[in-house]
């Protein structure tokens, strides 16, 4: 009896050490898929034009200062341009969606009137639909406006963003207890001094999650850009992007191409690899309750 | 104590407010999605575009852009249906990998059976492509494929081919790589939201099923993923969503041209073309609206299950 229990076990203990082992195995593969690609951009972003036509290399060079250098002051694509004309739009729509969204979930949350159900319920509806499926309007709209080729259509929008909304709603629901509502209301405190003052400094963490998630998703985001942008000095980094591709390629400096494209890459990858124990944990936060 | 009364009836007032917080977002909704929304339903209805340098229409034409969006061309092919296939094609390629790993991955990691190590590690790795530009992501893919890349210096130099693989000109391997490409960009995110949703399960529920006999197998089977459903069917359907939007992937991949033979022209890059580079609103109008009753349908069932896990 005791014979046969104890060779179970340890049959047991082997099981799970070779389950282990295999979970190990398609963790580190998928690891690799996710590096490599980002590797060789790095490790390509390091060598000179003519190095890179001799072939396949792992280890480092010594030329991403000169490829830097170049890609910088590349005549027709003017990378340091679109990055600021990116930063400038993926600031400001996220500020305004993580405002306005904390505003609106903070409406819905903290009063009772007649509507609110029904406007819950529509913003609720109308989460999901994408952007592309109004592009056509919007496009004629912003033409009639004179809207092309400005940074307006592609920030303002941001003040209604019902995913951030969705979020900021959930998160009050766990933390933001109304008796501090009250209170502020008995010491004479406004709305909307309440808000900013008393509410604001509350949701912090899961302001700075949305501020993150919505800067990353407008700096990432072509589709509208490359319809409304097409002047060069108004174009985004993922405009360039594209124009990279539709150049005529053999002629370019691969050096080059490789650091635009890391250059592309690098601002949000920074902020990841600072705060992604705080990020990974905002994906799940608000969003879907377990 | 004395001020109970007084904050009661104050209560009421405080409606207003209500809807002061709220009027930007719907105000800011109307302008900037509804009038559009309306506008492209409008639009769809009426004959306008350019045709080189002559503006023809708007002229209302009834449904006469539907009609000629799924009328055969030539060929007999009806090109909206192709897109919308390969739309398909696309998503199923690289969604049903990225599904099964990420359940499988979120298994893994809150197995306290396997007590995997290092999953901070893990869990920022394969997080990390969800946050890269998409189209930035797609273009070193391109660089990393092409006839002069380091992959098909390295196929070479392994001896694994003899002359240059050209990835761009085959049907099998331009889709493969968008595959690959949205799997990637995705399966982190999903696998971190399923991880959510089986913390979420009550402990108890597996120690119960353990007591009783069962074997991991069963336990998945039996009581992970039917608890784990409402979230799996709300992954599965934003997915989809996120698949009918599929653009910058294969957009920048093949130069806007869904090459080889447009086999990988997906139905926003048909949009997209009709929007941008003929500017023929109708038509264009009338593939938004389609797209939109899709969406529709499927932002309907999210709601749903949203709603549902509330109660």
């Amino acid at each position: 009896m005791t014979h046969t229990n104890s060779s179970d076990s340890r049959k047991a203990r082997m099981m799970l050490q070779a389950s282990r082992a295999v979970v190990y195995a398609i963790l580190i593969f998928l690891s690799f898929l996710c590096l490599f690609s980002f590797y060789m951009l790095i490790v390509n972003s390091t060598r000179s034009n003519a190095d890179l036509q001799g072939g396949f290399r792992l280890a480092f060079s010594d030329q991403f200062f000169v490829n830097l250098y170049n890609a910088w002051t590349d005549a027709s694509i003017d990378i340091p341009r679109g990055m600021l004309n990116s930063f400038i739009i993926a600031a400001s729509s996220a500020v305004l969606s993580t405002y306005f969204s904390a505003l609106t979930a903070y409406g819905i949350h903290a009063y009772n009137f007649k509507l609110k159900k029904a406007a819950f319920t529509f913003i609720m509806a109308i989460m999901v639909i994408p952007n592309q499926v109004y592009a056509v309007g919007f496009y004629q709209m912003c033409v009639r406006l004179g809207w092309t080729n400005s940074y307006i259509p592609l920030i303002l929008p941001g003040i209604a963003a019902p995913v951030v909304f969705f979020y900021m709603k959930q998160y009050m629901e766990s933390v933001l207890p109304m008796e501090i509502v009250d209170a502020a209301r008995v010491d004479g405190s406004g709305e909307f001094y309440t808000f900013n003052r008393i509410i604001l400094p509350m949701l912090k963490p899961a302001l700075a999650v949305q501020l993150i998630f919505s800067f990353v998703q407008s700096w990432n985001n072509y589709f509208l850009p490359a319809l409304l942008l097409d002047k060069a000095e108004m174009k985004t980094v993922p405009i360039m992007i594209a124009q990279l591709r539709s150049a005529d390629y053999s002629k370019f400096d691969m050096g080059k191409v490789y650091m635009f494209i890391l250059l592309a890459i690098l601002p949000v990858m920074i902020v990841y690899f600072c705060l992604s124990k705080f990020i990974i944990k905002g994906v799940t936060a608000g969003s879907v309750k377990g | 104590m004395k001020r109970l009364p007084v904050r009661k009836s104050k209560g009421i007032s405080y409606a207003k407010w209500g809807y002061i917080f709220i009027a930007p977002f719907f105000i800011t909704y109307a302008i900037f999605v509804l009038y559009p929304q309306m506008l492209t339903i409008y639009n769809s209805f009426f004959e306008n575009y350019r045709s080189g340098l002559k503006q023809v229409g708007p002229n209302f034409v009834g449904l006469e852009n539907y009609v000629k969006l799924f009328t055969p061309d030539k060929n007999g092919t009806i090109d909206i249906l192709k897109y919308a296939g390969n739309t398909v094609i696309l998503w199923v390629g690289g969604a049903i990998p990225q599904i099964t790993i990420a359940l499988l991955l979120a298994i893994f990691f809150t197995s306290y059976r396997l007590k995997i190590r290092g999953q901070q590690f893990f869990k920022t790795v394969i997080y990390m492509p969800n946050l890269i530009m998409a189209s930035a992501f797609s273009m070193l893919f391109y660089t990393l494929f092409s006839p002069v890349g380091p992959i098909n210096a390295l196929l070479t130099d392994w001896g694994m081919i003899d002359a240059t693989l050209d990835f761009f000109s085959q049907k099998i391997t331009v889709r493969g790589m968008i595959m690959l490409m949205n799997f990637l960009l995705w399966f982190g995110n999903t696998t971190i939201l399923l991880m959510a949703g089986i913390m979420g399960i009550d402990q108890n529920m597996f120690e119960a099923a353990q007591i009783d006999g069962a074997n991991s197998v069963q336990v998945f089977f039996r009581v992970t993923l039917p608890l784990l459903m409402p979230i799996l069917v709300y992954t599965i359907i934003t997915a989809l969503i996120g698949g009918l939007q599929m653009f910058d992937v294969p957009q920048v991949l093949t130069n806007g041209g869904g090459t080889p033979n447009r086999t990988s022209m997906t139905l926003i890059m048909f949009l997209n073309n009709y929007l941008k580079t003929s500017k023929n609103y109708g038509m264009a109008g009338a593939i938004s609206v389609i797209i939109f009753i899709i969406t529709g349908i499927l932002s309907l069932i999210v709601y749903r299950s949203l709603t549902k896990q509330d109660n």
